[in-house]
């Protein structure tokens, strides 16, 4: 039984240990919402947290549950997947079955390679199969997708701001479909391989997602119960609105 | 004939005939009742002249003005420093801050030697160019509507290279923001002033070379390539402004707020460079009491409402700082149309968990997104729909009311509460 078992097998004392990975380089907006949600879920469920910022000129620890890489600019992604080749410390987590969870740039990185600020290739984590290039325009909106059904989670909503153009190799899955927006530029959005996931979705994409924000935890901690509904009612209104704001736009 | 019709009779004939037909257009669009006109004017006078800017720049004094926030402020604390000089300034005081706002400023006023221009950021390159400025003030660099705005290390290397290619001028530039700085370290001349940094998520990392900045205080160096924080010769330390000569002096502004103390500092700046004594410039400061709008209070009803504009989360920041202490109630409120940016993933950048134990309303277009980010950090707050039911709700628990609001909600409300300046 891997360390990531042992919360299934109960260890309350434990906190869930959230590690956000480089806020200095990899924050452009708002990515400090995924680890608020998270969180938020996590204790209503009685399950403790300790997040973990972990700035670019330290070590990543290896012993995190779950691990969020947000959004950034060119040269900073560049700067960011540069530094955590050196460190290590992620790719051995990943590979030691934590659950990461990135967005914008920070999906880009986790693939084997993705554009640079000049366009040249820069070399990615290689955490999942995947290769990034920049596309012709840029994709600036709100996006829509259907998840895969073998995920369990609803309907993605959220907002893109890239230029991306993603390609799935064979050894990952793309995360969901789009049905407006851009995502990977193929009609498939995101991507995710065991417990590694990653989406155009940018900012705080698990805001309006719950649904993939509790699918990490449950990765990382197992079976969750579900919250009462009074906790959900806030999100889930604001998810309602999104999505039928697009809907009618359309 | 004086100086200056002998200047607006050097200007070519067709810059001429655009300044009086952009003029023409713009009184009707203001009779229309579609704001002050001065983008539609800009926009006619443009296109019958496109070199129009440069045109009517010639023979002027000119001062540019931009940086993430602050700048519509800054500009009008600048105007007010310069009174001193006498005759008339020009300056696009409504906000509109881009070629056509520029132009429209300066063919509204062909008599003015000075001219004090509020500028966008993306601008700043092309309006260097164009208008040959004495000064350029940089006051600061923060993410803001990305949806639409440009990526801030680029905007930073963008306005680097213009300095740098541009033939003279000096810069006026806050050496506390790293971003600022590095950008203004390309021009000739700078001034430096300590004008403060509240915001920092933008600046853990040296723009030259990317590695994580040291910072203790307000200073900041980069143990990789040697970047660090010129000296400064402008300091702002709490309500006190120290000039060069190392005098503190009270600034005792009649606007509230750190953040308005910062744009005063760098206002004496300039005045200094235009030959402006501080004496007399700060007296010209302290009469500034709201800027379009901003900081007005009106009653309405036996409240006293006081609106705040802030567009971004480094806005939000020194505006929550100002508002006023407990039991004020607090109306927070957000849209997310074209001008506020579409996206409203910024709030999650705004720390609201000092609102606790307030008073907090929440409306404008998109309060949900609003209220979802107050239940994260743990805030009670209530629903609104209107800035009536808003007072309402506080004048159950107080007679005054504190409004902070983005863009287009900051406009609806101040439209409601009759067009207050």
């Amino acid at each position: 039984m891997d360390r990531h078992g042992q919360q299934e097998m109960g260890n309350p004392a434990r906190p869930l240990r959230l590690v956000w990975v480089y806020p200095d380089l990899l924050s452009t907006y708002g990515d400090r919402g995924n680890a608020l949600v998270l969180e938020r879920r996590a204790r209503l469920r009685g399950l403790p947290v300790e997040i973990v910022e972990v700035n670019s000129d330290q070590p990543v620890p290896r012993d995190g549950d779950i691990y969020l890489m947000g959004g950034g600019e060119d040269l900073p992604q560049t700067l960011a997947a540069r530094r955590l080749l050196a460190d290590g410390g992620l790719p051995a987590a990943a590979d030691n079955g934590a659950v990461v969870f990135a967005v914008c740039a920070g999906y880009q990185m986790l693939g084997t390679e993705f554009g640079g600020a000049d366009g040249a290739p820069v070399r990615g984590l290689g955490l999942l199969d995947m290769r990034s290039g920049r596309g012709e325009r840029r994709s600036v909106g709100e996006i829509v997708a259907d998840v895969d059904p073998g995920l369990n989670v609803g309907k993605l909503t959220g907002f893109e701001n890239h230029q991306g153009v993603t390609r799935l190799g064979p050894n990952a899955r793309p995360l969901a479909r789009t049905t407006l927006g851009t995502g990977n530029g193929d009609g498939t959005e995101g991507a995710y391989a065991g417990r590694v996931l990653g989406t155009y979705l940018h900012g705080p994409a698990l805001v309006r997602n719950p649904g993939l924000a509790d699918l990490l935890l449950h990765w990382a901690a197992g079976p969750l119960p579900p919250l009462p509904p009074q906790a959900e009612e806030l999100a889930s209104r604001l998810r309602g609105e999104r999505l039928a704001a697009v809907a009618s736009a359309g | 004939m004086d100086d200056n019709t002998q200047q607006r009779l050097r200007l070519p004939m067709r810059a001429r005939v655009a300044t009086t037909v952009g003029g023409a257009a713009a009184t009707v669009s203001r009779l229309a009742g579609k704001g002050d006109g001065s983008v539609i004017g800009g926009i006619i006078g443009l296109r019958l002249a496109p070199d129009l800017l440069s045109l009517l720049a010639v023979g002027r004094q000119v001062v540019l003005v931009t940086g993430t926030n602050g700048k519509t402020t800054t500009t009008k604390l600048i105007t007010a420093a310069l009174a001193p000089l006498g005759g008339e300034i020009a300056s696009n005081i409504y906000g509109a801050n881009m070629e056509a706002g520029l132009t429209s400023a300066l063919s509204r006023a062909p008599d003015a030697r000075v001219a004090v221009l509020e500028t966008d950021e993306k601008y700043i390159p092309a309006m260097i160019k164009a208008t040959r400025p004495k000064v350029v003030v940089l006051l600061n660099l923060s993410r803001d509507q990305m949806d639409r705005a440009a990526e801030i290390w680029l905007l930073a290397r963008r306005w680097r290279e213009a300095l740098e290619a541009a033939p003279g001028g000096r810069v006026v530039a806050n050496a506390d923001d790293p971003l600022v700085a590095w950008a203004a370290s390309g021009a000739k001349e700078v001034t430096w002033v300590a004008a403060g940094q509240r915001w920092r998520e933008d600046s853990w990392c040296c723009p030259h070379c990317g590695a994580h900045l040291q910072r203790a205080g307000d200073d900041w160096s980069c143990r990789e390539c040697g970047l660090r924080r010129p000296p400064v010769t402008w300091t702002l330390h709490d309500n006190d402004v120290i000039d060069p000569t190392g005098r503190a002096t009270p600034l005792d502004l009649a606007l509230p707020g750190r953040a308005n103390r910062s744009n005063a500092v760098i206002a004496l700046a300039v005045a200094e460079a235009f030959g402006v004594h501080l004496t007399q410039a700060l007296r010209e400061l302290r009469t500034v009491t709201s800027v379009a709008g901003r900081y007005t209070q009106v009653n309405r009803r036996g409240c006293d409402i006081r609106l705040l504009l802030a567009k971004n989360p480094a806005g939000w920041l020194e505006a929550l700082d100002v508002i006023a202490p407990p039991p004020a109630p607090i109306l927070l409120s957000v849209n997310a149309q074209g001008p506020d940016g579409k996206d409203t993933s910024w709030l999650w950048d705004v720390d609201f968990r000092r609102l606790r134990g307030r008073h907090v309303l929440v409306g404008g277009e998109r309060k949900l997104d609003l209220a979802v980010r107050l239940e994260a950090d743990e805030v009670p707050f209530r629903l609104v729909n209107n800035i009536d039911e808003a007072i309402d709700a506080a004048l159950t628990v107080a007679r005054d009311l504190e409004v902070l609001a983005n863009y287009t909600a900051f406009q609806q409300y101040r439209v409601a509460l009759g067009r207050v300046q």
